[in-house]
């Protein structure tokens, strides 16, 4: 019987480099939007505005953390031919736990976001951390790879989010940012930032900045 | 052992059990207070078209509002709880058994001895179910305010119907023409003109959205007609 798990015995210092990576990688270095480009559907779709793509980033925190912590327990007992479905049944039950959640807390929030709480079970981030990493890790390091992938996922969709809703609506959270003197000098707010093409060209420049900034990805 | 047929059987059994609990669990546990926000967004919903949209003024709801149900005669009915119709699932039995009886829920203000009524719509956007109420001055062809709702609309595109800027649109618009005849009012481009009694503008980028509104307003209140003819002679 292998399923018996071994326990943790060495104590790492909570910071140690490696862990350190597991948290600092995912925002930049390795961010799964901008470098795996994952998750894109959702960065398309949520961030029209940034009161829902909070929220979000919150729940999809949530969902990774707890996925990436409960498969990381049972990975020596979860069968390997049925890893995926196992892992999927994980993160259905706590998508659905935060949707149930968000609409008995934060009804008008849950209303806006709607479909794409649902949609969170098919965000390849979480499959891809849960099959990538909490499969082969133990629970500390699974618990800081998650913290570090959802912080990533969340930057990139709350930086989209601030750009279509102050060109796309000239408002913030909902607040109207953008003077009503612009609007009477001829300034108009750009149809392109609502449409999910909007998003797509927001995550492209930011791609672009992070790497004239960071060489490192360049091939010759 | 791990990857035996026994091991694996076992383990899918255990892992569904243990989600179906919790999830059933959850449900049971957080329905009332799901319930309750519905309820409330509904009654808010309905006072709103009436101006009364104060924080508290929903636990004031069965005093101020009174409830009818009309049936497709145009006559009240009795004995049926209009708050508890549900107008989209009875459109949608109707859509596949013509002979299925529509209800619809009609709500009545009165403040100053004047009457409004307030007409429940209900209808399909482009990713889901869309509604809304309107609400008709005692004339019973003026509309007095409109608010709409949805359930799974874009944010920023389709899901703008229940934003004020659109709902404004359709004050003071009429559903009658100038010869008394049932136009509704349309959603449509660049409906901005000034005396434009049966238009409003769409929402850009969210044209199938502002469609399932013209075509709700079109259905629905073409219902409550024969009951509002009566009640103005």
């Amino acid at each position: 019987m292998s399923a018996v798990e071994t326990k943790v015995k060495e104590v790492k210092p909570l910071l140690s480099k490696k862990n350190r990576a597991l948290m600092v990688d995912p925002l930049s270095d390795n961010n799964p939007i901008t470098i795996q480009v994952l998750g894109i559907c959702s960065a398309l779709a949520v961030t029209t505005q940034m009161k829902p793509t909070a929220v979000m980033a919150i729940s999809v925190l949530a969902v990774l953390v707890f996925s990436n912590l409960i498969v990381s327990v049972l990975r020596n007992a979860i069968p390997s031919r049925i890893r995926i479905i196992v892992q999927l049944t994980v993160i259905s039950v706590l998508v659905i736990l935060v949707d149930q959640i968000l609409q008995a807390f934060v009804y008008d929030i849950s209303k806006q976001l709607s479909v794409f709480v649902g949609l969170i079970i098919t965000n390849c981030i979480i499959m891809g951390r849960l099959e990538a990493f909490a499969m082969a890790n133990k629970p500390g390091p699974s618990l800081l790879d998650a913290l570090g992938n959802a912080a990533g996922y969340g930057w990139i969709i709350l930086a989209v989010a601030f750009a279509r809703e102050l060109f796309g609506s000239g408002k913030l959270f909902g607040f109207q940012v953008i003077p009503d003197v612009f609007y009477e000098m001829g300034y108009v707010n750009n149809g392109l930032m609502l449409i999910p093409a909007g998003a797509l060209f927001v995550i492209a420049i930011i791609i672009w900045i992070q790497r004239s900034i960071n060489q490192k990805f360049e091939e010759a | 052992m791990r990857n035996s047929n026994n091991y694996v059987l076992t383990f899918a059994v255990i892992i569904t059990v243990i989600a179906a609990v919790l999830l059933a669990g959850a449900a049971t546990l957080l329905k009332p207070m799901q319930d309750a926000n519905r309820k409330k967004e509904k009654q808010q919903n309905i006072l709103s078209v009436v101006g009364k949209t104060g924080e508290n003024d929903y636990k004031q709801f069965d005093e101020l509002i009174t409830a009818l149900v009309i049936n497709e005669s145009g006559e009240a009915v009795e004995g049926v709880k209009a708050f508890e119709i549900d107008l989209a699932m009875d459109k949608r039995v109707k859509a596949k058994d013509a002979s299925h009886k529509l209800q619809y829920p009609l709500y009545v203000f009165e403040e100053n001895g004047k009457k409004t009524y307030i007409l429940q719509l209900a209808g399909v956007g482009l990713w889901g179910p869309i509604w809304g109420y309107v609400a008709l001055k005692e004339d019973g062809k003026t509309i007095k305010q409109v608010v709409f709702d949805h359930k799974g609309e874009t944010p920023g595109l389709g899901a703008e119907i229940n934003t004020h800027a659109f709902e404004s649109q359709f004050e003071n618009k009429s559903i009658l023409n100038d010869n008394n005849e049932f136009v509704s009012v349309q959603v449509t481009k660049g409906a901005k003109a000034e005396g434009e009694m049966h238009k409003v503008d769409a929402i850009s980028g969210g044209t199938i959205t502002s469609n399932g509104v013209s075509n709700m307003l079109m259905e629905d209140i073409q219902f409550y007609l024969v009951y509002l003819n009566k009640s103005q002679s």
